[in-house]
């Protein structure tokens, strides 16, 4: 049974009168426990794909089948943490739950996962970008996630905060294994991260290529490794992602 | 009131106190020249509002008006916020209402409240739903704005997540729709309870409106100010102490 499946026909938005297709003929299954990365130049569909997984977007043809309980675990990083600025930490994580009392220990453990004990009292506005991106995901892993939705959830913060944000990642999936839909345009992020890249075409998207990745997981940073890899799968890497030279 | 925007709170009462207390000067000393019955001095008149509050007429009174003032105020809340909220997220709504809030915001208190005592009777339930529909539409104005300003982001967060409806009004709409409702609260409260009184006036046998209207009978100005005086008092201490510090509590993560 599939954690996801993704069937899109066609997803297109009005703009000035107009239809501009985004999506056709998009398919797509993740596993569960499979960690699937989206590779694509920007604006080619990519978040558009993933809200409609998330079933954010309904306004499309096609259909979203997520495997059994899945719906229950579903989780969301957003590009920007997207926390609530009115709800300290520990409420914005609290409000996930329908009954947040009964998951207190559950909530200290991830806080503590993703290093913000200590920081529970605080308001979003006073947290750094970093710490703010670990309390989304500290929201998404409370909900102990069977199909976790990320979309470039580490962009913009520099490289070593987002490698430190990698490993939080790995180590909570590790605990927590669940299906992992990961857009992102930075070939290097992905690589390391996912046990299956996806390549989306732009204009409308549809996917164009996918690749399966073996490398082993102490040898995921490095960047020779990636590279190497990178050059073995040329075809499909070719005009797929932007920053090529990252 | 906010003379001194960046004052502590202790500094603004003071300058609240000195403001109130050239006004009672003046009052004083226009009263004092003039010594007429028709403008009666400051001392005069708290004396008369004294001397109502021990027999405990001032206390009836201004107490049937703040029973019709909370309950049109409450009813105005409620409906002018449904009304708002719909219309700030329905476009279709939005087009299809305009104009009734249009003539709504235009139609006079008076003509509201004359035609509910010929259609509904000389009742407190017409004299609440005359004040109300005066109100209904500011509130709805209001929140109209609010909700057009609600953040897309949280609630695709909201959806996300499945909070449910509930959740989502109350944990990611309302935060951001407090400031909205309460500045419609505090502007609603100045409005409603000066159409009560219009309101009491016309129809009513008791409550500060008809005060005013039985010392207008009687040419006695002192009673008419006595009364309004209090109702002033009151409104403020409701201002003071409910509204301001509850719109505070509303904006507090902001700062």
């Amino acid at each position: 049974m599939n954690a996801l499946e993704i069937d899109i026909r066609r997803k297109a938005f009005a703009r000035d009168g107009a239809h501009i297709e985004v999506v056709r003929g998009l398919q797509l299954t993740v596993q569960p426990g499979e960690f699937v990365a989206v590779l694509g130049p920007s604006g080619c569909g990519k978040s558009t794909t993933l809200q409609i997984a998330a079933g954010l977007d309904a306004d499309f043809e096609g259909s979203v089948n997520y495997g059994p309980g899945v719906e229950d675990h579903l989780a969301y990083v957003f590009q920007q943490p997207r926390l609530l600025p009115w709800r300290t930490v520990q409420q914005n994580i609290e409000l996930v739950f329908d009954d947040p009392t009964a998951h207190r220990e559950r909530i200290a453990q991830v806080l503590a996962a993703v290093d913000l004990t200590g920081s529970e009292g605080l308001f979003p506005g006073q947290l750094s970008l970093g710490m703010q991106r670990r309390a989304a995901l500290a929201r998404a892993f409370v909900l102990q996630p069977q199909l976790l939705l990320m979309d470039e959830p580490f962009v913009s913060l520099d490289a070593a905060l987002a490698g430190r944000l990698r490993d939080v990642l790995r180590d909570m999936l590790k605990h927590n294994p669940a299906a992992v839909v990961f857009v992102t345009h930075d070939w290097r992020e992905a690589v390391s991260l996912a046990d299956r890249l996806v390549f989306l075409g732009a204009g409308p998207a549809t996917v164009r290529a996918q690749v399966n990745i073996d490398i082993p997981a102490a040898k995921r940073e490095e960047a020779a490794v990636q590279d190497r890899f990178r050059k073995h799968h040329a075809g499909a890497f070719d005009g797929a992602a932007n920053n090529a030279g990252r | 009131m906010m003379l001194t925007g960046e004052a502590s709170t202790g500094g603004r009462l003071a300058w609240t106190f000195a403001s109130l207390a050239s006004l009672l000067a003046v009052w004083w000393v226009a009263a004092a020249g003039l010594d007429s019955r028709y403008l009666p001095g400051p001392v005069e008149v708290f004396a008369l509002m004294l001397q109502e509050a021990v027999s405990g007429e001032l206390l009836f009174h201004v107490g049937a008006t703040l029973g019709r003032v909370a309950s049109a105020f409450a009813v105005a809340m409620l409906i002018g916020s449904a009304i708002g909220l719909a219309m700030g997220r329905g476009r279709l709504i939005d087009r299809m209402f305009d104009g009734w809030l249009m003539f709504f915001l235009n139609l006079p208190a008076l003509v509201t409240i004359v035609l509910c005592f010929i259609w509904f009777g000389l009742t407190e339930a017409a004299t609440v739903l005359a004040v109300a529909i005066n109100k209904i539409p500011n509130v709805a104005v209001t929140l109209r704005e609010g909700a057009r300003a609600l953040d897309r982001e949280y609630e695709q967060l909201a959806k996300a997540y499945r909070f449910g409806k509930w959740k989502t009004l109350r944990h990611v709409w309302m935060p951001q729709l407090g400031p909205y409702i309460a500045a419609a609260a505090r502007s609603g409260l100045a409005l409603i309870w000066k159409i009560v009184l219009v309101v009491e006036l016309l129809g009513r046998s008791n409550g500060v409106g008809f005060q005013i209207h039985l010392y207008f009978t009687l040419f006695d100005v002192a009673g008419i100010l006595a009364y309004a005086v209090a109702f002033i008092i009151v409104v403020q201490l409701i201002e003071l102490f409910v509204l301001q510090p509850w719109q505070q509590a509303a904006t507090r993560w902001r700062q």
